[in-house]
């Protein structure tokens, strides 16, 4: 069922065998962990070279606070004219939530890499605007994190 | 020869009553709702002024959408964080005399929404006048309410309810909207940052009849 994703991790492979940290093939979906620093390098691989031309979603995990590494973001790439997909996962530590933008591959990771920003509070290096997008701009914390309290900080908890 | 002139013949020419009564009555005949949806209580609001309920027997049927034409603001539904200042600054354009209806349980306490998004009782963020329980409330507890804040209108004074031109109230600044950015969050200061230098401050200051209230 999965053959014919398979095909384009050994492409990763075959390319650069750093790309490909781990590979997870689960209920018919094939999932790559990709290294922080060449997550840009192997979008752009993808999308030129395998024509995974759009993004469906790109959203952040947080695991808990008591794992390490503790967060995680999802890039969901599909590709319009064969109609694959294919999931990329990055790691990162709770201390350096930091990753580079994925906005000059698909300009659409805009306004996610902000959704990311705003509610689990992972850094895109090099967006061209990370601000908050769904929460008001003055709020406090990041409201998606494990260890956020249901009613948030005070005063606007208003309790 | 009609029943009008029967009344009018045995009428004086000239009745005195107090100025407070006269203005009271045509407060309370023709108060006009501002629309102010924000939920599922907005659909039970709408049926408030359609044909089977037909608040317009009250007066209460003219729903304006400039809030510069209303009367009376209807929160029918949960109030947002981020909803919250421009709930308040439509409350501000709102002329005086002006008052608030919290429709629902969201809107008066939370409701469900016991999270950081949903701000607990919209009296944190204006001064409510009746408030409607329910979830949503039927139509007839809207109907109520608006007879209920009649009655109340009734009973207030000329005095309570004379316009402010204190600047303070022109200038307030709401928090939380439109931020007009530049630059990168990486060369500027995080929009919490600026939050924290700015010393906090209340969604808006409050008008002249709110004061006396709280005092």
């Amino acid at each position: 069922m999965t053959e014919k994703l398979h095909k384009y991790v050994d492409a990763l492979k075959n390319h650069n065998p750093e790309w490909v940290a781990e590979v997870i093939d689960a209920l018919g979906e094939v999932t790559i962990f990709v290294p922080r620093n060449s997550i840009v390098d192997v979008c752009l691989f993808l999308k030129n070279e395998h024509k995974f031309d759009m993004l469906a979603d790109l959203c952040g995990c947080d695991r808990g606070p008591e794992e390490e590494p503790r967060f995680e973001v999802n890039y969901h790439l599909f590709s319009t004219s064969h109609y694959n997909r294919l999931r990329l996962k990055v790691l990162l530590s709770e201390e350096d939530p930091v990753v580079s933008t994925v906005t000059g591959v698909w300009k659409t990771a805009n306004w996610h890499e902000r959704e990311t920003y705003d509610l689990l509070g992972i850094i895109f290096e090099g967006h061209p605007d990370l601000r908050r997008i769904l929460l008001p701009s003055d709020f406090d914390g990041h409201a998606l994190r494990k260890d956020y309290p249901l009613r948030g900080y005070e005063p606007y908890s208003m309790n | 020869m009609g029943l009008e002139n029967q009344i009018f013949e045995s009428l004086p020419d000239v009745v005195t009553v107090k100025l407070d009564a006269v203005v009271n009555w045509a407060r309370k005949s023709s108060l006009w709702p501002a629309t102010f949806g924000l939920a599922c209580c907005a659909i039970e609001m709408m049926n408030t002024v359609s044909a089977r309920n037909d608040l317009s027997r009250f007066g209460a049927e003219t729903f304006r959408a400039s809030p510069r034409q209303a009367d009376v603001m209807i929160v029918s539904g949960r109030v947002s964080r981020k909803m919250a200042p421009v709930l308040r600054r439509i409350y501000d354009q709102m002329p005086e005399p002006k008052w608030v209806i919290s429709m629902g349980a969201c809107a008066t306490s939370g409701g469900v929404f016991d999270n950081y998004a949903i701000v607990q009782g919209v009296d944190k963020v204006v001064p409510v006048d009746v408030y409607v329980p329910g979830c949503p409330p039927r139509p007839e507890m809207l109907v109520h309410a608006i007879t209920m804040l009649q009655e109340k209108i009734m009973k207030e004074s000329l005095r309570d309810r004379l316009d402010t031109n204190e600047s303070e109230s022109r200038e307030s600044t709401v928090p939380g909207t439109l931020p007009v950015t530049e630059g990168t969050s990486l060369e500027r200061e995080t929009e919490i940052e600026v939050a924290r230098r700015e010393v906090s401050q209340p969604y808006t200051v409050p008008s002249r009849h709110e004061r006396r209230r709280s005092s």
